[in-house]
Formats: structure tokens, C-alpha cells, sequence
């Protein structure tokens, strides 16, 4: 296998790893609790966001860590190693990257594939609810400790009778990392 | 072979599940966050029982329904099986996993203050510690027993104590 090739299969094969269902339905009784708990859809929205980022902010550690990849030189290389790694080292799903905008600071990530929603349909009731919201929020987190300030949400899902799942990823600010020492003068 | 993710997947969200009902939604309210976590263990339970049984027979009687629990569907969800299982043959069935896979990452700080003892050994005091500090984690396990039972017909209440981390028993009740 050449260099680089497929980075996320290796990593995703040297992880720990369970049956998807325990995942799949876990994360679905969660749903379903909010969905009980919140009346309003658009309040479950929030929640499995919140919840997404505080994940995010502690699974980036566990990304860096494994990951064993150079630092992105651009937010191409970010969102590329979105889909090509964290997403395949975490739930063995690769996506891809498309509609960039002029600047390079805004895409969509189209997901191949999604255990979340394995045997998932959801009923009329759901109008208006982004299942798997929850990933949104991870994005954004882990971002957000790797010094980027973004906004991530859905605009196609295949729960809403879209053809794909597909997240608006736009960076809107970098945060320059500040060195902790003053260089030698 | 069947669909897999990566462990830390299930780690982040049983975490993040407890986070969410007993600090964020229900700060005050600790039984009501335990009780919408067992809940949602249930709910799963429920459904993993229903899968792992689809080919089977029905289980001719409770203790054949619990030794199902401590080896077919620990090994699925935990990847091994209950280490000791001990009943009063009146309806109580204790299952002690002598390392809880999910409590594996869990860690106590050693007391300060000098009573003499380490925090690894098996004292009352450090035994209360680990119960009350793992136990929020352990309401969805329990859930998910009670859930998988439920299924199996087998209707019981379920707890959990910790003696020694990552030790922990399950204890079923088994009701009417």
C-alpha cells in the first residue's frame, strides 16, 4: 500500500473497536429521550449539539493522538482530514469534500456512509429534527481546540428524504496560536 | 462481519450521556438524571436482547434467561462474560464482573488525608468512595440489563455496587 494512501484505514484497524449496534441504538435512545424530555424539535437540535461539542473538545485529543498526522497547512487539509480520517477512525466511514467556496473557507462534507442512522426512520412527528446532529457538534469542538471557530450544521439528510448527508462546514475564524515564550532577541 | 466504530465512540457518549442529565439538565435532581439515564439503557437493552435472540428459542426459565445475560449478551456488548454469578435461589441474582470494561478508565484519587490504607485496597471507606464516585456511570449498564431481561421476560429491578474499581456487581431482583 503506498504512503498516505488511505491514512484513516490504518488507524481505524489499530483502535479498539465494538459492534456498531451497542452505538447505533444507544445513540438513538438518546434521541428518543430528548425528543420526550424537549418539546420542541429545534430544542433536541440544540442539545445533541451541545452534547456533539463536548465530546469534540475531548475526542481531539484522542484523535491527535492516534491519528499520527502532520499539522494541516490550510483548512483544505482540515477538512479533508475530516473525512478521510476522523470520521473513518471513529466510525469507520469515509466521506468526501466538495462545493468549496472562492475563498477556501467554506465546504461541504458528504458522508459515503452513517451508522448512526442504521435501521433508523423517523416519523412525521420529527419534522424539522437533525438527527444526527450530535456530529455537528463534535466537529465543531475539536475544531474549536485546534484553534478554529466554526460553524458546522447539516443541509441535506437522508432521514429527510435527501439523497446524501451532507454538512456546510465554514470556517469563520482562525485563532492564532500565541507561543507561551517571547523569541530571543 | 457486522458493522464496527471505534470503542471510544461508546466511551464519549455513555460520558457525555451522564454529563448531560446530571450536570446539565437535572443539576439538583440527582435521582431524576439516574432515572432518564436507566431509562435510555433500558430502551437499549431492550432492543440489543431482541437482536441476540431473533434465532433462539424462547429461554425456559429465569436462571436460563440470566446466564444468557452473563455469557452470550456480556460477550457481545463487553467482549467477555461475567466472571461470578451467585443467587439466593429466591429471586436475587448478583453479577460480578471483576473488570467492568466501562469503569476500566476510571480512576479514584487517593485519599489525603492519613488513614493509614492505599486507595487500592478493598477497606469500607474506599469501597463507599468508588460506589458513590462510579455510580452515575452505572445507571445505564443497569438499564441495560433491566431492558435485556424485560425482553427476555424476566421482568426485575437491577443496582450496581463497586467495591473495588474496575470491579463491579450487578445485582437483579427479580419481580412477582
Amino acid at each position: 500500500m503506498p504512503p498516505n494512501s488511505r491514512p484513516g484505514d490504518a488507524v481505524f484497524a489499530n483502535v479498539e473497536r465494538v459492534n456498531a449496534e451497542l452505538f447505533t441504538l444507544t445513540y438513538g435512545a438518546i434521541v428518543r429521550q430528548l425528543l420526550t424530555d424537549f418539546e420542541e424539535v429545534d430544542e433536541v437540535n440544540k442539545q445533541l449539539d451541545t452534547m456533539g461539542y463536548n465530546i469534540g473538545i475531548r475526542l481531539i485529543d484522542d484523535f491527535l493522538a492516534k491519528a499520527n498526522i502532520t499539522r494541516c497547512s490550510d483548512f483544505r487539509e482540515t477538512a479533508e482530514t475530516i473525512v478521510k480520517v476522523g470520521f473513518k477512525m471513529f466510525l469507520g466511514v469515509t466521506g468526501t469534500v466538495t462545493n468549496w467556496n472562492a475563498e477556501g473557507t467554506e465546504c461541504s462534507l458528504i458522508l459515503d456512509d452513517n451508522p448512526l442512522v442504521d435501521f433508523v426512520e423517523l416519523p412525521e412527528t420529527c419534522q424539522g429534527l437533525y438527527y444526527c446532529n450530535m456530529l455537528c457538534g463534535v466537529i465543531r469542538g475539536a475544531l474549536e481546540m485546534v484553534s478554529m471557530r466554526t460553524e458546522v450544521k447539516f443541509v441535506k439528510d437522508v432521514l429527510r428524504g435527501d439523497e446524501a448527508f451532507e454538512i456546510r462546514l465554514k470556517l469563520l475564524e482562525q485563532v492564532p496560536e500565541e507561543y507561551p515564550y517571547k523569541d530571543d532577541d | 462481519m457486522a458493522r464496527e466504530v471505534a470503542e471510544s465512540c461508546i466511551d464519549s457518549i455513555n460520558l457525555e450521556l451522564v454529563h448531560t442529565y446530571s450536570m446539565r439538565l437535572h443539576p439538583t435532581k440527582p435521582e431524576l438524571a439516574a432515572r432518564r439515564v436507566e431509562a435510555i439503557g433500558f430502551q437499549v437493552g431492550l432492543q440489543l436482547a431482541e437482536r441476540y435472540t431473533k434465532e433462539r428459542p424462547r429461554f425456559g426459565d429465569h436462571l436460563e434467561a440470566i446466564k444468557f445475560i452473563c455469557k452470550d449478551f456480556w460477550a457481545e456488548v463487553f467482549k467477555k462474560q461475567i466472571d461470578n454469578l451467585k443467587t439466593n435461589h429466591r429471586g436475587v441474582f448478583v453479577l460480578q464482573d471483576n473488570r467492568f470494561r466501562w469503569l476500566t478508565r476510571f480512576s479514584l484519587d487517593a485519599p489525603t488525608s492519613g488513614n493509614g490504607s492505599s486507595s487500592g485496597e478493598p477497606n469500607p471507606a474506599n469501597a463507599a468512595r468508588a460506589s458513590q464516585a462510579a455510580g452515575q456511570y452505572l445507571y445505564f449498564p443497569c438499564g441495560l440489563i433491566r431492558g435485556a431481561l424485560t425482553n427476555l421476560g424476566v421482568p426485575c429491578a437491577v443496582s450496581a455496587e463497586v467495591s473495588a474499581l474496575p470491579a463491579c456487581s450487578f445485582i437483579v431482583r427479580i419481580k412477582g
